[in-house]
């Protein structure tokens, strides 16, 4: 008779917290909470647009409440967070082959900084022009 | 040793997701940062003069077709990205029951408001 | 004169005896250039010879000996004990792998998956006997050789939380070595192995932890295969749009 009797062990719930590498990942995850959090005050502030111009101001004034002044602050470090990561992984799903070797990831990442640095940029200029 | 017979496959819709997921987490990650300093920060604390983002420019720029084609995809896109993230994150944290029921509401969600902001910024036109 | 030692913890299992696994310490010698795998054989050979672990090559390129060092997935012979000294060092058998016994894994639902991808070189219609072997620049082989170079450890798969959490998932070694056929230019095979993936449990199951390609003893980058992968999928699934099958 067999004697075999194979173990099985359950991936526990808190499992992200056990190792550094999965609890960043749940992070990177995570920052979604907070993005989706900020569209939802968009959301509100293109709800107000349409609503006039004091509901609008309204709104405007809202947003310098302590509160909201702290949340954006907290969001924007998320929304980083997610901009770092996201570059980070940039080049795992981008395989450029030019004259018969494979972009440097390290060229790939440079390039996304570049671009949102560009892009920050420019939006600054174009709300503040 | 008994598996001779072709094995039938069945076709993932996620590629839809997916797609939305990418596009909406690349949107994120170019520009989201930049329009929480703007909208978030730097305005409701002054440094960026309120006149600058006033009812009467923002309203006509949401008036045009392009204004508001822009205003819905930086806005609605980003919660694509966002609801795909919280739907796998619900399977990741381990609450594997009425995972169709997980996956009609995060989508569902995304998808009423999406078609919210439209609706308000056709009623702007 | 005092020697100096170190304490391993091992995570043991005997089915005849055991309702679930519990841990026993072990004091070795410590010696710098000791790996884990030799110090398994010093307990084995000194201190206790009823613990089971596999091995054979000593070299990292057999595959045998993954198991789980400090909680985080390695192959015995390529961690030493001077990365650790003086703390304690634990070890466990791999995570997300059924034990057999002790340090020792049942690898039969890996091993099924890598055989599922058809990890071999479907010729096209017209390749025949006579038309000579089969030819490759040093091009061709560049854009796979990385994914061929997987030694079947499972230690991706120990480092897979989505693997873990639903053992349907495919997995990133044989998606790896999907890919290493699929972009072989010998092969012909790529429709069969599409259908492969564009199943929910193909590379629709993984959500990028990118843990797996970090564990890879051989670099092997699973991660950045699935991405691309999820990328051909998502051609054929548009294509499939315009053209059902």
């Amino acid at each position: 008779m067999s004697k075999r009797k194979p173990y099985i062990r359950k991936l526990e719930t808190n499992w992200w917290l056990k190792t550094g590498f999965y609890t960043r990942y749940m992070l990177r995850e995570g920052s979604c909470i907070f993005i989706t959090l900020y569209s939802l005050i968009l959301t509100w502030g293109i709800f107000n647009l349409s609503q006039g111009e004091s509901s609008f101001n309204m709104w405007l004034d809202t947003l310098q409440n302590p509160f909201f002044i702290i949340l954006h602050l907290i969001v924007l470090i998320f929304a980083l967070y997610h901009s770092i990561t996201w570059f980070a992984l940039a080049p795992k799903a981008i395989a450029l082959w030019v004259k018969g070797t494979r972009i440097e990831d390290s060229v790939i990442i440079a390039t996304h900084y570049a671009a949102f640095a560009i892009v920050t940029v420019l939006c600054l200029l174009i709300i503040t022009l | 040793m008994n598996e001779l017979k072709e094995k039938t496959y069945k076709r993932s819709h996620e590629p839809v997701f997916w797609g939305l997921f990418g596009a909406g987490g690349m949107l994120c990650a170019f520009i989201t940062p930049v329009m929480i300093l703007i909208t978030g920060l730097l305005i409701p604390l002054g440094y960026i003069n309120r006149s600058h983002f006033d009812y009467n420019n923002l309203h006509a720029f949401a008036s045009t077709w392009y204004g508001a084609l822009i205003i819905l995809v930086l806005i609605a896109l980003p919660l694509w990205h966002t609801f795909h993230r919280i739907f796998h994150g619900l399977h990741d944290l381990g609450i594997k029951r009425g995972r169709d029921w997980q996956r009609v509401l995060c989508y569902g969600f995304a998808f009423t408001v999406s078609v919210f902001i439209a609706t308000l910024l056709f009623a702007m036109f | 004169m005092n020697k100096k030692t170190i304490v391993i913890d091992i995570l043991r299992y005997r089915p005849e005896m055991d309702e679930k696994p519990f841990t026993q310490s072990f004091e070795v010698p410590y010696i710098e250039d000791t790996s884990i795998l030799e110090a398994l054989q010093y307990i084995k050979d000194h201190l206790d010879s009823t613990i089971s672990f596999r091995w054979s090559c000593r070299m990292a390129i057999c595959g045998s000996c993954g198991l789980m060092i400090d909680n985080i997935p390695k192959l015995g012979c390529k961690a030493f004990l001077r990365d650790y000294y003086p703390n304690k060092i634990s070890l466990e058998p791999l995570a997300n792998f059924p034990i057999e016994r002790d340090l020792v894994v049942v690898m039969d639902d890996f091993m099924q998956k890598l055989e599922s991808v058809k990890p071999y070189l479907i010729p096209g219609d017209n390749a025949c006997m006579s038309s000579g072997e089969y030819q490759q620049t040093p091009l061709q082989m560049e854009k796979y050789k990385q994914f061929s170079m997987c030694i079947n450890c499972g230690l991706c798969y120990a480092a897979c939380p989505q693997y873990g959490l639903d053992n349907n998932f495919i997995g990133p070694a044989a998606l790896a070595l999907l890919a290493r056929y699929d972009r072989d230019s010998r092969d012909a095979g790529s429709a069969q192995r599409m259908k492969i993936l564009n199943q929910e449990e193909g590379v629709w199951g993984c959500t990028f932890v990118g843990y797996c390609s970090t564990v890879c003893p051989k670099k092997v980058d699973p991660a950045a295969a699935i991405q691309l992968l999820k990328v051909e999928s998502s051609k054929d699934y548009l294509i499939g749009l315009f053209k059902p099958d």
